[in-house]
């Protein structure tokens, strides 16, 4: 497992000079009129302005930097923020023109390592920039396209426009690296599907609050919307209709839309319950249920006792590594039903043979085992839901545990931690719970590291995740009903532990929501006020 | 292509089987057969029964017409392959509509009569009606009962709503753009060049409205609720005091000054003009006495007045004062439960409008005393539906019975019906539409249909079903629990 402290050690030369001298001197606290969210490690700015004119400023690359225009992630990446910037804005045309030493003509980004343009980001990813704002060039550096990505996300909330119109940027000096590397947005694709373009608009959104992983719960009992190419019955038999899948286009679309922004895509594939949809298209992959010694017609989880399943989930398991380039694969695990195994005399059968006795934690442990081992020889790595961890199963060291389960989570840490493996947290952030008035507080409150043990479990937590669970929400309130909730868990997971002040937060946040409206994603209100560009339905 | 590839299904079914099931809200009576009829969109017509007192040149049908057109043909992309089956059933080609009392250039309003029969048969398919009104709701049953269809105030239409009720202005801003009184806006909105409704608006809202027969009630809340009034007229708010200096903050209309008469006066004047409705809501909820009880000027007017220290006495006298000013404009009037609740002495036709769940009685009580003392009431109680939970919330809203409280006949009689509220604290253009639909079609099923409507699965089949018709017409309404629709809402 790589740990969170080491990726800062890595940071050479200047970077790492500034990284330590920034954990010093915790943050200067944000001037009055800056809307920066999620707040960077250390900020520093003056009341001297800049001022941008859009016809006469542009992104280019250092002649030092390691990456150039051939580096698509970037070349991408300044045309988004070009427009970010000035492209939602009436220009003022016949302007004064600025005096030359007030104005800030060029972001020369600077890449100082092997730039990664062609690769995925990772869990490993460096995500650290430093941001120079001054004139005439202002310098944007980092080791990696992927810090690059993040200060010019940092850069363009840095640019307003003063009452004249004119775009407005103070002198500033930003240093910043994410507390967490992972920092995730769960959505559910089986409860209810989400068109493409929705999930790219979520992917859009994310980047705008630095989270980098999309966390895909792409099937469920529900339906079964991903087109395998093994097992092509799965969709045509599982999906709630035939316009109602994700074909292997819509997938590799998605993850390049993802990797261009720095979010790396975690599929997951929940078994051995949570998968009614999966028996449509696969005949006895799922066990019967008995009822008085009679099959009673209704199945319950995967069958774990019949060689045919793991042959199965070998090749499907294999496509999907191949599919999705991410180095993990999150195995659910979570909520299984004995009721239906327990009625089944073959399973009980089973179960004698191998000794496990009435125990059926036994008997899932045993299931969960094989297919964990059966990713590892596929060189990747597993996320599981807690219950996995709960039940005792033999967990390879490294996999790593997601906690969701709002009761006692610290408690759950503690544990799961001092066994030694990596958690995710996500049980104080189902944002698919409703509740009336500013419940962004209590997401925004949580402190991820607040429970009993030593530093190095501390370093166990790699980070957390806000779901959108989708039983009740789809296409049409997606949305408004992640954002601007889901910010609050982003700067909780990007932002230094000292930053909690809620009024400034309100206050950050508030600009912030209007921005995402502005860049046209329909963020709710947090309270009565308004947006000088509202949503236009 | 030829429009003829093109086919519809007119089932009538047996009810709580097929198409009919798909009803929202339920009819008064509906009688259902096995019998199908097709219809082809190309030669398809709504036409005017010749002994109809409306004919051609009927705005509010003629419109309707177009309407209920395009949301039954418009954006088919459905082809069958084989034209050919289409002998099994036999043909319909118009819907022939009959209004028995002319007028189509009005308003509609609290009496207006929506009413209405669509027979269906072997021999004839005619929507019969006392007035436009009723045909305009016959029009949304009978767009309802097309199936196999391939695939803001619209959609109240959809749910047979007929009051807009328009909470304009509060006290963080103020929005109306008033005539006689351009500061308010300019002084009192958000952004006095983008975040207003011009006359131009208000007067499309209303005849938008107006085509689908639906009522517009405008509030313009007083004396609380008045904070963003301020500013565009010096003077009208109590100067709050802190000791014997004024703190510089403001409190409720001031009522001790004739100015304020005088500028209500002038104010609903205009406001008397520009909404057509019968009825204009003026508020009175939740007035805060703290600041009026600072103030010296107001309690040397209380003394005079020999009001005591009875608070209630003052906000009577000044609701009674604005009643008087708005009913001498031949309007009649709507308020909150609280100008009920202190006992200020309104006019008998006044509407009184129940809101508060538990406080100071239940809300099934509250109607209870306001219809015993001879007043109408509208139920809003049970449906604040800017106020939401996890999970499936439309039950609970659906299952309210309004006339399920003590009195007599006469009594249930004056429950004039009630309200789906969506307070704007939360709620803006990003997420008013999926907050609202479908859970708002709860409410609209139980104040159109008959009380005996109240079986919660049958409910759940057809508003699932509703909400996805609702999504093919391009409102964005969100679902009830797990599933899909054919047609998903796009991004844009």
């Amino acid at each position: 497992m790589e740990q969170r402290g080491l990726a800062r050690l890595r940071l050479p030369g200047l970077l790492a000079l500034l990284a330590a001298l920034a954990a010093r001197t915790p943050r200067v606290s944000a001037s009055g009129d800056l809307n920066l969210w999620p707040l960077p490690v250390s900020l520093k700015t003056t009341p001297r302005l800049f001022y941008l004119s859009p016809g006469n400023f542009f992104f280019g690359h250092s002649p030092t930097s390691k990456a150039g225009p051939s580096c698509a992630v970037l070349q991408e990446a300044f045309r988004r923020y070009y427009d970010y910037i000035f492209g939602f804005y009436k220009w003022h045309h016949g302007h004064n023109k600025i005096p030359s030493e007030m104005e800030l003509q060029k972001l020369e980004v600077s890449v100082i390592m092997d730039p990664e343009c062609d690769s995925f980001p990772s869990i490993t990813s460096d995500e650290s920039y430093t941001l120079l704002v001054k004139g005439p060039v202002a310098t944007l550096t980092a080791n990696r396209v992927w810090g690059v990505l993040r200060g010019l996300e940092t850069f363009s909330q840095l640019i307003y426009q003063d009452s004249y119109g004119t775009f407005t940027a103070n002198e500033s000096n930003i240093v910043d690296s994410p507390r967490f590397p992972h920092r995730g947005i769960l959505i559910d694709t089986s409860r209810h599907f989400l068109p493409v373009k929705t999930i790219l608009k979520t992917l859009d959104a994310m980047a705008f609050n630095k989270f980098n992983v999309l966390h895909w719960h792409i099937v469920d009992d529900q339906s079964f919307p991903y087109q395998s190419i093994s097992f092509p019955e799965l969709s045509n038999k599982g999906s709630y209709s035939l316009s109602h899948v994700y074909t292997p286009n819509d997938v590799r679309t998605v993850i390049e839309y993802a990797r261009l922004r720095g979010i790396r895509v975690l599929p997951e594939f929940d078994s051995p319950g949570h998968t009614e949809s999966w028996g449509k298209g696969q005949k006895d992959l799922l066990t019967p249920c008995y009822h008085a010694r009679e099959p009673s017609g209704t199945f319950g989880p995967i069958n774990p006792i019949l060689n045919s399943t793991y042959s199965f989930l070998s090749k499907l398991f294999k496509e999907i590594s191949t599919v999705f380039p991410d180095e993990f694969i999150h195995l659910g695990g979570d909520e299984v039903n004995f009721n239906c195994w327990e009625s089944n005399p073959a399973v009980l059968n089973f179960m004698m043979n191998k000794g496990f006795g009435k125990n059926f934690k036994k008997l899932q442990s045993f299931y969960m085992q094989m297919v964990l081992d059966m990713i590892s020889t596929m060189k990747k790595r597993s996320i599981v839901w807690q219950e996995v961890y709960d039940d005792e199963g033999k967990l390879l060291p490294g996999t790593v545990v997601q906690v969701w389960k709002m009761g006692d989570f610290y408690k759950e840490l503690e544990n799961i931690t001092a066994a030694g493996f990596p958690v995710i947290i996500s049980a104080p952030w189902y944002l698919d719970v409703i509740n009336y008035g500013q419940d962004w507080r209590q997401y925004y409150s949580v402190k991820p590291l607040n429970f009993a043990g030593t530093p190095e479990q501390k370093q166990l937590v790699i980070g957390g995740e806000a779901c959108i669970w989708g039983e009740y929400v789809d296409a049409t309130n997606l949305t408004p009903r992640l954002w601007p909730r889901a910010s609050a868990v982003g700067e909780r997971l990007w932002s230094p532990q000292e930053v909690t002040d809620l009024d400034d937060a309100y206050r950050r946040l508030t600009r912030h929501r209007c921005r995402m409206v502005r860049r046209g994603i329909a963020a709710q209100p947090l309270f009565t006020g308004y947006c000088e560009h509202e949503g236009r339905m | 292509m030829a429009g003829s590839t093109l086919r519809f299904s007119l089932l009538l079914a047996a009810a709580f089987a097929g198409r009919a099931t798909a009803l929202w809200p339920w009819p008064q009576y509906i009688q259902t057969s096995e019998l199908r009829y097709t219809i082809f969109p190309q030669s398809f017509q709504f036409q005017y029964h010749l002994s109809s007192a409306a004919q051609v040149g009927c705005s509010v049908l003629d419109e309707a017409f177009q309407r209920y057109r395009d949301l039954l043909f418009g954006s088919v992309a459905f082809r069958f392959p084989h034209p050919i089956e289409k002998r099994h059933t036999s043909e319909k080609n118009s819907l022939v509509v009959l209004v028995v009392t002319p007028g189509c250039d009005q308003f509609p309003s609290l009496g207006s009569v929506e009413n209405y029969t669509l027979t269906i048969n072997d021999e004839q398919s005619l929507l019969l009606s006392e007035t436009v009104w009723g045909a305009l709701r016959g029009l949304e049953t009978f767009s309802q009962l097309i199936w196999r269809s391939p695939e803001g105030t619209d959609v109240m239409a959809y749910n047979k709503f007929n009051v807009f009720h328009w909470h304009l202005v509060d006290d963080s801003s103020f929005p109306y753009e008033s005539f006689t009184f351009p500061e308010l806006t300019k002084k009192g909105s958000y952004n006095p060049a983008t975040h207003i409704y011009t006359a131009q608006d208000v007067k499309e809202v209303i005849e938008y409205a107006r085509l689908r027969g639906i009522r517009v009630l405008a509030e313009f809340d007083t004396p609380g609720h008045t904070l963003s009034w301020g500013p565009g007229v010096p003077g009208l708010l109590t100067p709050c005091y802190s000791g014997s200096h004024p703190s510089g903050t403001f409190g409720p209309v001031n009522p001790a000054l004739n100015n304020t008469y005088e500028f209500m006066s002038t104010f609903f004047l205009e406001i008397s003009t520009v909404f057509p409705d019968f009825y204009l809501h003026l508020g009175g909820d939740e007035v805060d006495f703290t600041c009026w009880k600072s103030n010296p000027d107001i309690q040397a007017f209380m003394k005079k007045k020999g009001f005591g220290d009875d608070f209630k006495k003052l906000e009577s006298f000044y609701i009674q004062t604005l009643l008087d000013i708005v009913s001498a404009y031949g309007k009649g009037y709507v308020v909150w439960q609280e100008v009920f609740d202190n006992k200020v002495k309104v006019r008998p036709d006044t509407i009184i409008q129940v809101w508060r769940e538990e406080i100071p009685v239940k809300y099934v009580k509250e109607l209870a005393l306001v219809t015993r003392a001879g007043f109408r009431a509208l139920l809003s109680a049970p449906w604040y539906l800017n106020h939401i939970t996890y999970g499936p919330d439309w039950k609970e809203i659906y299952l309210v019975e309004p006339l399920a409280f003590e009195g007599s006949p006469e009594q249930k009689a004056l429950v004039i019906g009630g309200e789906a509220c969506m307070w704007g604290e939360y709620v803006d253009s990003t997420n008013l539409v999926p907050r609202l639909w479908p859970r708002a079609g709860a409410v609209a099923e139980r104040l159109w249909s008959n009380k005996m409507v109240s079986n919660l699965d049958f409910a759940f089949k057809r508003l699932a079903h509703f909400r996805c018709e609702l999504l093919r017409r391009g409102v964005q309404a969100q679902p009830l629990s797990v599933g899909y629709c054919d047609m998903e809402f796009e991004q844009t």
